[in-house]
Order: C-alpha cells, then structure tokens, then sequence
C-alpha cells in the first residue's frame, strides 16, 4: 500500500479528479498548500526592480493505491495535471504502514 | 427658494446610504473571484471612489450639470465648484449638498464598470482608464439625462440613473471584455468564487444603500420619496424571488442567485421608481429576476467572460427599467403616463434615450479601452495574472 501525494496547480483539481474517477480511483485527501521548487518561486519584472513571489499556492491530492496500482495512478495524476509549463509540481511516493477505517475499526489491507 | 431642512436631512442620508454602495460593489465583486484577487477586486472599487470624488469636484460636475451646450454637454462655468455655495438658489436644498450627491452616483457607476476588468486589470491603466471614462462616458450621459440635455428634453425619463449609471456601466463592462480578452484558463477549469457570503453582504450592503438612490432621488422628503421607496423594495424583492426560483428549475436554488436577483430587480426599478405603481414594480422586478438570468446564461454559453455579469445585469437590466419606464409610468404617480395609459410618446422617448445611452457607452468605452490596450497596455502579464493581482498589483494577500 502507498500513498501518492501529489502538488500540483489548483486549477488543474478538477481534471485529476475526473481523470482518477474514469480509472476508477475515487478515495482522495485534497489540501490547500503553499509551496516553492527550484525556480524558488516566481519573479515579477518591473520598471528597475524585481519583486519575488516565494509561495506560490498550490492544491495537495493524497491518494492511497496498492502498490501495483502506484504507477498507473502517477501516470493518470501527470498528465491530467501537466500544462507543459515550469510549476505543474511533484509528485511524491510514500510507503503506508496500515490503514484503519474509523466507523468499524477493522483494517484494511 | 428658502431651505428645507427636512429635505436637506433626507438628501444627507441619501448621500451617505449611496456612498456606501461604491465599496459595497467591491465587496460584491470580490467574494465572485478567486482568492487571489480579492483584495485586488475591493480596491478597485475604493480607488474608484477616490478618483471620481476629486474628478467630480474638479470637472465631473460642471461637465454634467453645467449651463447646456447643444444638449451634448455642460459648459465649463463651475469648473472646480466655482460659483456653487451652500445658499439654496432655485431648490430647498444646498447645491453643494447637490454636488455630494451626484458625486455619489458617478462613483458607484465606476465601480460597476469594474466587473469587465475582473482579475486581469494593470492598475496604473485602469487609473487612467476610470478618469477618462467617467469624463467622457458618465458626465454626458448624466447630461443628457438629468442637465438639460437632449434626452430630458426629448422626454425620456430617468429617475435615478437606469441609462446614466446602469446601461452605461453594464455596455462598458461589456465591450471591455471583449477588449481585454478572456482570462487565462477561463472555459478550461473552473473559477470558483472565492467567498459568498462576502458577495450577499455586498448585495446586502447595495440594496440598503439602494433607498437612498432611488428614494434619494425624489430630491424631496415627501410622497414621491416613500412612493420610490416602497417600489425600489417591492422589485428587489420580487427579482429576487425570479431568479431564485428560475435557477431551481435548472438545479439548486443558490444564493448567489437570489442577490442576483435582487440586484436585477433594483437596477430595473431604478428608472421608474419615482413614475411606477407598487403592483407595476412588482412586475417590473419579476420580469428583471428572470430576464437577467436568461442574459447570464446566455453570456455563458456564448463564452463571453463577462463574468461577473454587470452586462447581464446592469446593462440588460437597466434596458428593461428604461422601457418598463415608458410602459408602466402612472399619472398618478408623479404626472406622466407611459404606454399602458395610452402614451406612445413616452415609451418612443425612453426607448430613445436607453438605446442611445447603450450605443454611446458601448462605442466609447470599446475605442478608449483599445486604446489604452495599444498605447499603455491594459492587461497585467500572464505571471501576473497567474500569481494574482493581489501580490502583483498590491503585494499584499488575504
């Protein structure tokens, strides 16, 4: 079991969501974030000056799949979320120990 | 004439109750954008305020209420306020307090126009924008209507604004749309607005500073000020219920959709109110909640990102009030009949005068945004609309 976690742009949740729905995959955590990568955020030009934007906000989807399912979801989230253009985000793999469902308290494999 | 303190308490209020809507506006806008924008969306509103309050002072009034000049525009003679004291002259008024009024107006006209420039706008070139606009699209328009100008003396009747500051505000949002283009993204994801509740107290906020518009306008603490009153109540009201229960039929009743509706309502009775019956404003709302939702949808199925519908709204809204006003108006009311008493004059007049000021306005706010467009630039770059005109307009955020 892993949990996929991807960053990516706000404006482009709808269509990883309905994109993760055609491929069956439905259970999600959405978060709204803040974040930076190696362009260190972006830089706005002016007349004689540059004003740097650190943080840029960003839309978190966190979805666990088995571990067989790990690649297809990565490849589903990207390009549902790709513009081409520097800022679509990451997309990060974790392991996940176990998984609890709270209403019964069974686990769930 | 002596001055009438009773009259000259009612105009104070009705001064303060419209200033209110100008930043009312703005909140109304800012809660249907994203939230990067929303600072950026209430600013614009209160840095409207601010340029056409000195505007209006310097040259804005004189330009509207001026002697005529070939009922095109005022002459020049109170240019910076001269000669325009405290006395009362020929009303039981102050003509400063007069001036404060109108100034009122032309603000909150401003500040509708700012739905066409929604989340995309420089504001140095909208600064610049909203002096010229208000210079050469409201102050002759408010002559024509309310200075002397052809329209008054044509005969088309407008109480308090329905060409001036509706169809004025809600064509020039249009063809501004149209010149600035669409935002980024706009038909490929969604833009949810950001706040709602920001948006009804903003409806909330424009409906009670709606009486003093409209009630305010009587110029008078009398009759026809109750009478305005009642129906400016009875049509928001009844839009608003229109546009609730239109939008049900398609899906969810949202509230959203009943201010909407209710916006519809005022803006339609605005024109008529000091020359409509209470049954007839009831119409004229009902008719305005519905037919300004269909304009909305229609906007949207035409990919017209006018999305925050001062055209829909205001713009068509206004259209209808301004012929409703040629229909509906009762003798009884305040001396003139429209058509349903038989007077085809009037209805030709108002037809006139709302189709002229929608001409006008649409032409001359579609050549001075595409020229600003080509000389300053009116649109912020794509980083800059990406990270939002809060940080890049103010460097501020939420």
């Amino acid at each position: 079991m892993m949990m996929v976690s991807a960053i990516i742009r706000p404006e482009r949740l709808e269509s990883v969501k309905k994109a993760l729905e055609e491929a069956g995959i439905f259970g999600m955590t959405v978060t709204e974030v803040q974040g930076r990568g190696d362009q260190k955020g972006i830089q706005l030009q002016y007349r004689g000056r540059t004003m740097n934007v650190d943080l840029i906000p960003k839309t978190k989807v966190d979805i666990v799949v088995p571990d067989d399912k790990v690649r297809e979801t990565v490849a589903i989230v990207s390009n549902a979320a790709r513009t081409g253009k520097v800022g679509d985000g990451r997309i990060f793999v974790l392991p996940v120990a176990s998984s609890f469902r709270i209403r019964t308290g069974e686990e769930i494999p | 004439m002596a001055l009438d303190s009773g009259t000259t308490a009612w105009l104070l209020v009705s001064t303060a109750l419209v200033m209110l809507m100008t930043p009312a506006v703005g909140f109304f806008y800012g809660g249907l954008v994203r939230k990067k924008n929303l600072i950026s969306m209430i600013a614009l509103s209160f840095v409207v305020f601010a340029l056409v309050s000195i505007q209006w002072i310097i040259i804005g009034y004189t330009l509207a209420f001026g002697d005529d000049v070939g009922g095109i525009i005022g002459s020049l003679d109170h240019i910076g306020l001269s000669g325009i004291g405290v006395e009362s002259g020929d009303a039981p008024y102050p003509p400063l307090l007069f001036v404060a009024f109108q100034l009122v107006f032309a603000t909150v006209t401003m500040a509708i126009v700012t739905s066409g420039f929604a989340e995309r706008v420089r504001l140095s070139a909208f600064v610049l924008f909203a002096l010229l606009w208000t210079t050469l699209v409201y102050d002759p328009l408010a002559h024509w209507a309310w200075g002397g100008g052809w329209a008054m003396v044509f005969g088309s009747l407008d109480f308090a604004g329905g060409t001036v500051v509706h169809i004025s505000s809600g064509f020039a949002a249009l063809a501004i749309a149209l010149v600035i283009g669409k935002r980024i993204g706009f038909g490929e994801y969604t833009m949810e607005p950001c706040n709602i509740p920001m948006t009804l107290l903003g409806a909330g906020l424009l409906w009670f500073g709606w009486f003093g518009f409209n009630a305010g306008s009587a110029l008078a603490a009398n009759g026809l000020a109750a009478s305005a009153f009642i129906v400016t109540n009875t049509s928001a009201a009844a839009g608003a219920l229109a546009w609730l229960f239109a939008s049900w039929v398609h899906g969810k009743p949202s509230s959203l959709g009943m201010v909407s509706g209710a916006i519809a309502g005022l803006v339609a009775i605005t024109p008529a109110a000091g020359y409509v019956t209470v049954p007839a404003s009831l119409v004229i709302g009902l008719v305005a909640g519905v037919l300004c939702y269909a304009c909305m949808l229609w906007r949207i199925r035409k990919g017209l990102d006018e999305s925050l519908d001062a055209w829909s709204i205001h713009g068509m809204g206004g259209l209808w009030g301004a012929i409703a006003t040629g229909i509906f108006a009762a003798a009884a009311v305040n001396g003139y009949s429209g058509l349903i008493e038989g007077n085809v004059q009037q209805f030709v007049a108002n037809a006139v005068g709302a189709l002229s000021a929608l001409v006008y306005a649409f032409v001359v706010t579609y050549i001075l945004a595409l020229v600003i467009d080509r000389t300053v630039g009116l649109r912020v770059s794509e980083e800059e609309e990406y990270v939002g005109l809060d940080i890049s307009q103010h460097g501020e955020r939420v």
